[in-house]
């Protein structure tokens, strides 16, 4: 009471607050903030319906079967699909998890073991400022890390900068997901005579293996709607298309390593690229597909994520007991 | 078995305690576990090392003045004169009225969801909050270029030109007119606050809602309303989050690229007003990068990146004394 109303005023102050005059304005500014405060609530969500529900409608008009089997038509020829950027942003995802799965859970293990140790703190500094990083500040890194040395601008750069868009998220909901195993199973485990890396597999991963999973699914919808991390590494191809590279490999009697180095090699497109190309273009039908692609691309990621956080939520609410 | 013993015996040592580092499996596991840690610092040394690097020939050729808010606010590929200050100014300005904008809502709607609405619809409007930040950025800058911008934007941009335009001072921020598409540092300001909207909303709810009820009861208890024990116990004790919070929100909206770029109508402009296009470092480098015409404009982008790099690492190691400090003081509030 004494921190409420500091000393020099609390008389007056004191009479005002127990007066009839005091308790009603006091109980009316209440009752007006905490509407204010729903309110709000209310106004930040306009953007979210406002946002899908006209994606939506807008982006479901052009949605056709040729959208998801072709590739893009040259500019102003009416028609053709965006197989190109959907096989590209699954061809990246791959790639992307790839690198980011071993690397996130191994790193998530040992920040969860061992967190005061050097190491644990500069991971944990570490995984900070990597999901900080600016992301096109992420794509000038894969430029100079991957493209100016092979001078390819490629998959395998892309793949590579939308990992390390993606390691932040994966080593913090997999640490949080192995803090989360009750210590008396891993601790049983121990003591029955089973090394740590046994117990790891056998007893705290499989505990935490829904977590895990689902921690993967939210870094990945988020990594699949980036577009900075892959302007100056993946670049955009609209001839990018897995099945004639592979044809094209099986035909000059390449090797499976050769076929896949290949694909690695090519500049690739993804949903997210090309939805920024196109919506930079001057003819109307590039906007307009690129309505259609927003419109995949959000339903995409809107599932993942809904899915995702409603399975962490039971799991984690079943975990906790 | 004799012999089995025998044979292990002839093997070097080295080998053999290998082997049975390989056999109990414990030393690989760690092994990998720190192999891969290590990765991931040394990821965050060499993206410092590599822009450090690689910005090298801008760094000599043009020195200091690249930075100076004072030379001329030049950015020229062709005659090779290039300053960064409005750039810097773009990125601060948009993220200035993004944090405004969004702070106070941010506040309000941690405080709904944590201690006004009803336990049912909590994880439900929880939920919706933080889809709003799963939307991709991409999605924000096309909804901004067609619908958003001619809608709100260009009629609250001519208000405010009309309304504080001709002020003295703060005029200078809203010298219009804005135009007709609505492509300007406010629109991307504004687009950026409904960005960082949820990342600080559910930060400073987390942080609301680890507040022991103790303490909101022994407020109710001393007669307080419950805006009085928001106001006076509860935004005071988690005072320390909520800045973490928005420090958060103010890193993501200096680094936010692809919105900006698609609203904020990236032209070279020395006018410090808002109603008026411009660049952001972000924007500037996703603008430019691919069309650069020589090593030393190449390198200058980078240098860019490099500044933007810096100014998010500063952010984080500020975030970080402060949670240091504040943890120091209140041993308590750290461990809730």
């Amino acid at each position: 009471m004494a921190a409420m109303f500091p000393a020099a005023a609390s008389t007056k102050k004191a009479k005002y607050i127990s007066s009839r005059k005091g308790f009603v304005r006091r109980r009316s500014v209440n009752a007006l903030m905490l509407v204010l405060t729903g309110a709000v609530t209310l106004l930040a969500l306009i953007p979210l319906f406002w946002i899908i529900g006209y994606v939506l409608l807008k982006g479901g008009q052009y949605i056709n079967i040729d959208f998801f089997t072709q590739l893009p038509r040259p500019a102003g020829i009416p028609g053709g699909g965006v197989l190109n950027a959907i096989e590209g942003t699954i061809m990246l995802t791959i790639v992307a998890g790839v690198i980011a799965i071993p690397i996130g859970s191994l790193s998530a293990f040992y920040a969860a073991y061992h967190p005061n140790t050097p190491l644990g703190i500069a991971l944990r500094f570490g995984t900070d400022v990597l999901a900080g990083i600016p992301s096109i500040v992420v794509g000038i890194f894969g430029y100079a890390l991957v493209v100016r040395p092979t001078g390819h601008f490629s998959l395998l750069a892309g793949g590579i900068a939308m990992a390390i868009i993606m390691l932040p998220t994966t080593i913090r909901t997999t640490e949080e997901m192995i803090k989360l195993v009750p210590t008396n199973l891993r601790e049983g485990s121990l003591a029955l005579g089973s090394s740590e890396w046994k117990t790891a597999f056998k007893v705290t991963f499989p505990a935490a293996l829904s977590g895990i999973v689902t921690g993967f699914l939210l870094s990945l919808a988020r990594a699949s709607g980036e577009t900075a991390p892959l302007l100056f590494t993946a670049l955009g191809n609209t001839n990018f298309d897995i099945a004639r590279l592979i044809n094209g490999g099986i035909a000059s009697g390449q090797s499976v390593i050769a076929i896949i180095g290949n694909i690695l090699l090519q500049p690739t497109d993804s949903l997210a690229l090309t939805l920024f190309k196109y919506s930079q273009d001057p003819s109307i039908d590039r906007i307009n597909q690129s309505w259609a692609v927003a419109f995949v691309l959000l339903l995409l990621i809107l599932v993942i994520n809904i899915i995702a956080r409603a399975w962490v939520e039971s799991r984690a609410a079943k975990l906790r007991g | 078995m004799q012999k089995a013993i025998s044979k292990q015996h002839n093997k070097p040592a080295f080998i053999r305690k290998f082997q049975s580092a390989l056999e109990h499996g414990d030393r690989v596991w760690i092994g990998l576990n720190i192999a891969m840690s290590v990765i991931v610092v040394a990821i965050m040394v060499l993206i410092g090392i590599l822009l450090w690097n690689q910005s090298a020939v801008s760094r000599q050729q043009i020195g200091l003045s690249f930075l100076s808010p004072f030379a001329a606010p030049t950015w020229d590929p062709v005659n090779n004169t290039y300053n960064t200050w409005s750039f810097i100014y773009g990125t601060l300005i948009t993220s200035l009225v993004a944090i405004v904008i969004a702070v106070p809502l941010s506040i309000g709607i941690a405080i709904f969801l944590s201690e006004l609405c009803p336990p049912w619809l909590r994880a439900p409007l929880s939920m919706l909050v933080e889809l709003l930040s799963a939307i991709p950025s991409v999605v924000y800058g096309l909804w901004g270029i067609f619908v958003f911008l001619p809608a709100v934007i260009t009629p609250v941009g001519i208000f405010l030109g009309d309304a504080l335009g001709s002020i003295p001072l703060l005029g200078g921020f809203f010298a219009g007119p804005i135009a007709a598409s609505g492509s300007s540092r406010l629109a991307a300001g504004i687009i950026l606050a409904i960005m960082i909207i949820p990342t600080i909303a559910a930060v400073s709810r987390d942080v609301f809602l680890a507040i022991p009820s103790s303490q909101r009861e022994a407020s109710l208890a001393l007669g307080a309303t419950r805006w009085e024990t928001i106001g006076r116990v509860l935004v005071p004790y988690g005072t320390s989050g909520i800045l973490g919070a928005v420090i958060l929100g103010l890193g993501r909206a200096l680094g936010e690229t692809m919105a900006v770029t698609m609203v904020i109508g990236n032209s070279l402009n020395s006018s410090i007003s808002l109603l008026k296009p411009g660049y952001t470092m972000s924007s500037l480098i996703a603008n430019q990068f691919a069309e650069s015409v020589n090593a030393l404009n190449t390198s200058a982008l980078i240098e860019v990146a490099l500044v933007l790099f810096l100014m998010t690492l500063a952010l984080n190691i500020i975030a970080r004394l402060l949670v240091w400090r504040v943890s120091r003081r209140f041993p308590a509030e750290a461990r809730t």
